[in-house]
């Protein structure tokens, strides 16, 4: 499932699989709005649309950094944690008396310092982003606790909810929907035409060769954690502004649905390979899918067994997928390996 | 050169870095310490913590914890994570619940149920990780989801009231043994016992231990490391099982969130106790304690003045330094056999 | 032209006629693709003997290891364990035969006890079937005893050194009742009392019956502790005989019979001194070390695996950080703290390990030459497939490398071709100063001379070159000067001139004041003219 910038023979190979990939979600994007129309004649309403959208813009914005950080082969599972921390801040400064803006921007550097924290500890200690990261989402999570406590803050100025519950004007597209579509631009632009993205899917193939290479891992790691927490902290604010309300269990269970995104758009939960566009496909799948369970009043708990099951999925199809492929190629290519290597595998004497 | 079959130097292989293995190899004793150092110090501010009625009610709910970090030890030491356990204890404890209170089976055969379910859950953990080959994280975060929803879908709103439970089954929960010690804490300390002795004196437990290890060497030794991680699993669903029916007895009414956000003060729990995110070390005693200590932390919390929101930071905390002290021990080992080769 | 193998059964003097091998190989023969590893190969391990197995990489010594490890099947010949054929099955079938192997990197388990990594799957069961720990302990410290080895058996298996490992490993092997001991490579990271120590047990494992197999790279050790020795050279068995039959002088002569068959390194007028290390320690790796590298020069590592030559190009490279010394660079003092800052500085570093360190697979010929010098190639961020694609194409095509188009993925390409694109990749990075670690391992005979072409091409247009190899023609054909290394110190620094296989060998094995040989091969071995030989 890797996507490399320049196709040619053997890549048309890994490319014709990766748009399988792609095309399987594209099929089943229209499979579900197909099944979305049967449960209602509104289903492809531009109305529709928008609600379908804004529930699962939080996640969707937090997925993109999310999809650049699993690349490298690592992950970060505080997001969510961030979010609230996030809400609970804005909310305690808001009811503070902090002008707004002032407490927006002290919400965003403390997403940059937690994703500081992450990256540091990650990299520079070079201990496992799975478990720093699981200690973080406790962390951030007490914090914002211990700020903001059980209450909530809801009494916000109307111009703030407008952004996270407003349209742009004269669509119906959400801002929200906005904010998505610039990062998933800028993102998909870094990771699959710069040299950082190519850094990265080399970071995420094969570690000690890209550092051989000179590429400064450190310092791409430390980086992508803090963008992970700054978005986090954004996804936060707008969850804020979209809910009216501030609070310190604000975003509990998103870390789920963002891995699931992510994954299920093809990523390689190894790292090494994935693209944003396939990852705003799933996120597209997965809001259509929320939206046709919905409207076949499937409750919310259901909704959360189908989107564990489909996390599942989203590791094993691929894992299937690669073996039938291996084993194709190895039934296919019965010749033997090129004249002047020994076989690899089998080692010199 | 010379034949030098006249040097019979008798070698001595030292364990250097020894004060760093006598540390690991204490790590339980060292956490017992700090807890009753820190006992002693709440104490003064607050001396409602140390009085029997008081510790009597931690350690029950302690137990519970205790009882679902063995098994989730369990699970970490084949350098695997389990984050489902809280939905298992909530389904197991709704399911007991709801059983009991619709009168279908009555307390013994309600209570083997609700192990079975838990033991039926891990080995679906089981199955996604060892067989499907789903890494724990992604499979567990899964199966949380799957369990928790299923756990919803099966309680509905519905909340079974402490009328609805035969008479005197919350007892385990309240009485003591003898008067001494809390029934709870005798089930906990039975499962502690048993899987101390399972892991350290069975062929099983001991490949446990190497499959977290070093899982190369593990599988030329022949080793079956999947099945292994299959029984973790299981187990630590067993345990959960155990530990939902508990935690009936203990909160009385059961609706379907119960057990909803405690997965990480399990963790917690197992990884300060000593056991490693790496895999291959740690001791179920361990975990048992840690259990111990988070729970009279969460206790103490109030009685020196701070909210009980500090709990999730000092998981947090708890799981960072643990982590980190972890790899810090790793490293200076490391560093001994490196400078070794210096002579 | 090659010396004939002598006899392959020569009785050792100790050992009386009728005592029957323990192993007994006759025409063993082993192909792995395009690489005969053995060929028609005959081995005798008798009871009560150490027998010493040397050749160089490349000889088969480690292939015929893993046959008898069960590793390998032989394509044919047969095996005989104590005068009955046999097939090995498998490590495990070869276990229960009672064959050990103790590797040079142990396979131990950490976290586990001494005691119980000794005893790992076969520890004394006790009631109900649970495992005595009381019994394995004493039974570990039984065999330590036996060893004359103290150890705290319930210490564990983490922090324990290298040597000490190995030594756990020959306790297991002890308690498995092995009755063949092979010792694969057992010094290289052995200091020189561990060395002692690891030979007193050995001595001690033989006069009580077993048959070790040494099998050692250094002559001096082999002379120490082995009763006979086999020489193997390109897959086939050159000689056997009692080691107190034998010279060192001998031994070489055995081991590096061909000729050089190589293309020499062209003359280049040399210039000034780009590079200068001095002192340079690393605790533990490398001491002391010393040398300069000037322009058009190409200056050769030699040295035994281990002797810290890999080491010092990582510390000169920014993977790992020096303790002491001084590097100069174009005169100027530098000091790198990561593989990035080495390489804008002129540096470029060639891994022993192209899977894993020189490339990445799944990435394109284009891909993995540019990587490195992706930032300067595009400075405003965003990639364009056409630069890559004029960058890669002028590189490899420098090199002539063999491939479909630069969009070829690199793991779809041979050996040689692979090495290839590593070496276009830190050309395109415009170095001054150029380190090559093994650059022709695991390539065949056509594409290692293309490669030293390259290198000599290379050297002509002024790089400075260190050449780290394990392959004695290798080196004498390409360096204008040789440092070799021992032990992580420099024994010997030889001119072009003055280098002879045997030479380097002895300063290699530590051998200090070995014998000269009288009569070295013809043309000294180490300067042919060009044309390709067997």
């Amino acid at each position: 499932m890797s996507m490399t910038a320049a196709p040619a023979r053997d890549q048309r190979r890994w490319m014709s699989l990766l748009a399988r990939w792609e095309t399987l979600l594209v099929l089943a994007l229209i499979g579900l709005i197909v099944l979305g129309t049967t449960l209602s004649p509104f289903f492809l309403t531009a109305g529709n649309f928008s609600n379908l959208i804004a529930a699962l813009m939080e996640v969707a914005i937090m997925a993109m950094p999310m999809t650049l950080i699993i690349v490298l082969g690592e992950i970060d599972l505080s997001v969510e944690s961030m979010a609230g921390l996030s809400s609970a801040i804005l909310g305690f400064l808001w009811a503070a008396g902090v002008p707004l803006w002032v407490g927006i921007a002290v919400v965003l550097v403390v997403g940059a310092f937690g994703g500081l924290l992450n990256g540091l500890i990650v990299a520079r200690g070079g201990l496992p982003s799975l478990v720093v990261t699981l200690g973080t989402l406790a962390l951030f999570r007490g914090m914002a606790l211990i700020v903001l406590g059980p209450r909530g803050v809801s009494d916000f100025p109307d111009w703030f909810t407008a952004f996270g519950f407003g349209h742009v004007p004269g669509t119906l597209i959400p801002w929200p929907f906005m904010v998505f579509l610039a990062l998933a631009l800028v993102l998909g632009i870094v990771l699959h035409r710069t040299w950082i993205g190519r850094q990265v899917f080399a970071i995420g193939k094969n570690p000690s060769t890209a550092r051989f290479s000179g590429v400064r891992v450190t310092r791409i790691r430390v980086s992508l954690f803090v963008l992970s927490g700054m978005v986090a902290s954004l996804a936060g604010i707008i969850l804020t502004s979209r809910l009216s309300s501030a609070r310190a269990d604000a975003g509990s269970g998103m870390t789920l649905t963002v891995a699931t995104v992510v994954l299920l758009g093809g990523v390689n939960i190894f790292g090494g390979s994935g693209t944003i566009p396939g990852v705003a496909l799933a996120v597209l799948c997965v809001a259509v899918m929320q939206n046709a369970l919905r409207l076949a009043s499937v409750t919310v708990e259901v909704q959360s067994i189908a989107l564990g099951l489909l996390l599942i999925l989203s590791v094993v199809i691929p894992t299937f997928a690669h073996q039938a492929k291996s084993a194709l190629d190895r039934a296919r290519r019965g010749r033997p390996p090129p004249a002047d290597s020994i076989a690899r595998g089998e080692a010199a004497p | 050169m010379a034949d030098t079959s006249a040097i019979a130097t008798p070698g001595v292989i030292r364990t250097r870095g020894s004060w760093l293995t006598a540390f690991a190899r204490q790590r339980e004793l060292s956490l017992a310490a700090i807890m009753i150092v820190l006992g002693a110090l709440v104490s003064i501010v607050a001396p409602q913590f140390l009085t029997l009625s008081n510790l009597t009610a931690v350690a029950a709910l302690a137990s519970i914890y205790a009882v679902a970090s063995v098994g989730e030890a369990l699970v970490i030491i084949t350098r695997n994570i389990d984050l489902s356990v809280e939905a298992t204890i909530g389904v197991v404890a709704y399911c007991v619940a709801s059983i009991l209170e619709r009168h279908v089976l009555d307390a013994p055969a309600a209570i083997v149920l609700g192990i079975g379910i838990g033991l039926l859950l891990g080995m679906a953990n089981g199955v996604i990780v060892a067989l499907l080959r789903v890494p724990s994280i992604v499979a567990t975060l899964g199966t949380l989801s799957i369990f928790r929803g299923l756990d919803y879908v099966i309680a509905g709103s519905h909340q079974v009231p402490l009328a609805g439970l035969p008479p005197g089954f919350t007892d385990p929960a309240r009485t003591n043994l003898l008067g001494l010690l809390p029934e709870f804490v005798v089930v906990a300390l039975v499962v502690v016992v048993l899987g101390t002795v399972i892991l350290r004196s069975t062929r099983f437990g001991r490949q446990v231990y190497a499959v977290g290890s070093n899982p190369e060497a593990a599988a030329i030794l022949g080793i079956p490391a999947r099945l292994v991680e299959f029984s973790a699993f299981s187990v630590c669903g067993l345990l959960a099982g155990v530990a939902g029916v508990m935690w009936v007895m203990f909160f009385g009414t059961i609706n379907g969130t119960a057990g909803t956000g405690i997965v990480l003060s399990i963790v917690a729990a197992v990884v300060v106790g000593g056991v490693s995110t790496l895999g291959g070390s740690g001791t179920i005693a361990g975990a048992a304690l840690g259990a111990l200590f988070l729970g009279l932390t969460a206790n103490a919390l109030p009685l020196v003045g701070l909210s009980q929101f500090w709990l999730q930071a000092i998981y947090g905390i708890v799981i960072l330094v643990a982590v980190s002290v972890d790899a810090v021990i790793l490293r200076r080992l490391q560093r001994a056999t490196a400078e070794r080769r210096a002579r | 032209m090659t010396l004939p193998p002598t006899a392959p059964h020569v009785a050792p003097d100790a050992v009386t006629v009728s005592t029957p091998p323990r192993i007994e190989l006759r025409g063993i023969s082993k192909r792995f693709a395009a690489t005969q590893a053995l060929e028609d190969v005959s081995l005798d391990l008798l009871p009560g003997e150490v027998h010493g197995l040397v050749g160089e990489n490349g000889a088969g010594k480690s292939t015929l290891v893993k046959i008898l490890a069960g590793v390998h099947q032989p394509d044919s010949g047969t095996i005989r364990l104590d005068g009955e054929a046999t097939q090995i099955h498998g490590p495990a079938h070869s276990r229960s035969l009672g064959i050990a192997v103790v590797h040079q990197e142990p396979r131990l388990f950490p976290d586990l006890t001494v005691a119980e990594n000794v005893f790992i799957g076969h520890a004394p069961s006790g009631r109900l079937g649970s495992i005595d720990w009381g019994a394995t302990r004493r039974r570990a410290e039984g065999l330590f005893r036996e060893l004359d080895v103290q150890v705290d058996v319930g210490a564990p298996v983490r922090g324990l050194s290298m040597a000490d490992q190995q030594l756990i490993e020959i306790a297991k092997s002890l308690s498995l009742e092995a009755r063949v001991l092979i010792l694969d490579e057992p010094t290289a990271s052995l200091s020189a009392h561990e060395v002692e120590r690891l030979f007193t047990i050995v001595r001690r494992l033989r006069d009580r019956g077993v048959s070790v197999l040494f099998v050692s790279h250094r002559l001096d050790e082999v002379f120490a502790l082995c009763d006979r020795a086999t020489v193997f050279r390109d897959g086939r068995h050159v000689v056997t005989m009692t080691t107190r039959d034998l010279t060192t002088a001998d031994l070489v002569r055995h081991m590096v019979g061909r000729t050089v068959s190589l293309f020499p390194k062209v003359e280049t007028p040399i210039g000034d001194v780009l590079l200068e290390v001095s002192s340079l320690t690393k605790v533990g790796e490398f001491r002391d070390v010393g040398f300069s590298v000037r322009a058009g020069e190409i200056v050769g590592f030699a040295g035994l695996v281990g002797a810290g030559r890999t080491e010092v190009a990582r510390v000169l490279f920014g993977i790992d950080q020096r303790d002491r010394g001084q590097i100069l660079l174009g005169g100027l003092p530098v000091s790198f703290a990561s593989p990035s800052a080495a390489m804008h500085a002129g540096i470029a570093y060639l891994p022993e390990d192209r899977h894993q360190e020189g490339l990445v697979q799944d990435f394109t010929i284009a891909q993995n030459v540019t990587l490195p010098i992706l930032p300067r190639l595009f400075p405003r961020l965003l990639t364009r497939a056409s630069v890559e694609r004029k960058v890669a194409h002028e590189f490899t095509g420098q090199l002539s490398v063999r491939m479909t188009g630069v969009d070829q993925l690199v793991g779809s390409l041979s050996g040689g071709n692979q090495q290839k694109v590593v070496l276009a990749k830190w050309l395109a990075s415009r170095p001054r100063i150029l380190i090559l670690d093994e650059p022709t391992r695991g390539i065949d005979i056509g594409a290692k001379v293309e490669v030293h072409r390259i290198i000599s091409e290379l050297a002509a247009s002024g790089l400075g070159i260190i050449l780290i190899s394990s392959d004695l023609p290798e080196v004498l054909a390409m360096s204008d000067r040789i440092l070799v290394f021992h032990e992580g110190k420099i024994t010997a620094e030889i001119p072009r001139n003055d280098a002879t296989q045997e030479r380097v060998m002895f300063a290699a094995t530590g051998s200090v004041g070995g014998e000269e040989p009288v009569a070295a091969l013809p043309a000294g071995g180490a300067r042919s003219d060009g044309g390709l030989d067997g």
